[in-house]
């Protein structure tokens, strides 16, 4: 039996939110430690490198399906929004995506280099924008 | 698609909240259903013919 349904909407919805945290900071973390772990905490040793890309594979993954339990415990409004928001992001991603590598073959145009990283910088306030959109439409 | 979900809840004498607890989603699902911004699905217009004892035809129209 799926236990997700057997909450009130507010509770379900409070339980996938911290659910997502935890696991959104679990890939944080470990994406941290990727980062940061092979040359400050163990002098690039393989096995320990291999050990941290394994732990962000497994949080990146556990996080992922949070976020579709997260979906599947808001009610069906809250999940066109999301849906919505998330058509947004994507289409957005994909012009900035392609746009930013473009910039790449620039060369000297621009003084930076562009990195995969930064999407992020662009994804996270799209999402959000149109979350926030969205809501104000079904108001 | 028009409804007439305001007028049956408000014959009941039930906050969109009230109505939004006994349907199990949120108050805004209720707000934007009453508005006709949003119409809502096969099995939760059920739920609610169901809540009021109304066939689907009875409360939802289709304005074509």
């Amino acid at each position: 039996m799926n236990t997700v349904n057997e909450d009130k909407l507010e509770t379900r919805v409070r339980k996938s939110n911290v659910n997502l945290a935890i696991y959104t900071g679990l890939w944080l973390v470990t994406t941290a430690l990727l980062a940061f772990g092979p040359k400050l905490l163990w002098d690039f040793n393989t096995a320990l490198t291999v050990i941290a890309i394994a732990a962000n594979i497994a949080a990146g993954a556990l996080m992922i399906f949070a976020n579709v339990k997260h979906l599947n415990s808001i009610d069906e409004l809250g999940r066109r929004i999301f849906l919505e928001s998330a058509a947004i992001t994507l289409g957005v991603i994909v012009v900035f995506g392609v746009l930013y590598e473009l910039i790449s073959f620039a060369g000297e145009t621009f003084a930076f280099t562009p990195r995969i990283s930064h999407i992020y910088f662009v994804m996270g306030p799209t999402f959000m924008l149109s979350m926030l959109i969205s809501n104000r439409k079904y108001r | 698609m028009k409804n007439r979900l305001k007028v049956l809840r408000a014959e009941r004498d039930w906050t969109q909240a009230d109505l939004a607890n006994k349907l199990d989603v949120s108050r805004q699902t209720i707000n934007a259903i009453e508005k006709g911004k949003f119409d809502p699905s096969l099995p939760l217009a059920f739920k609610m013919a169901s809540l009021f004892n109304r066939p689907i035809e009875g409360i939802f129209e289709d304005e074509q």
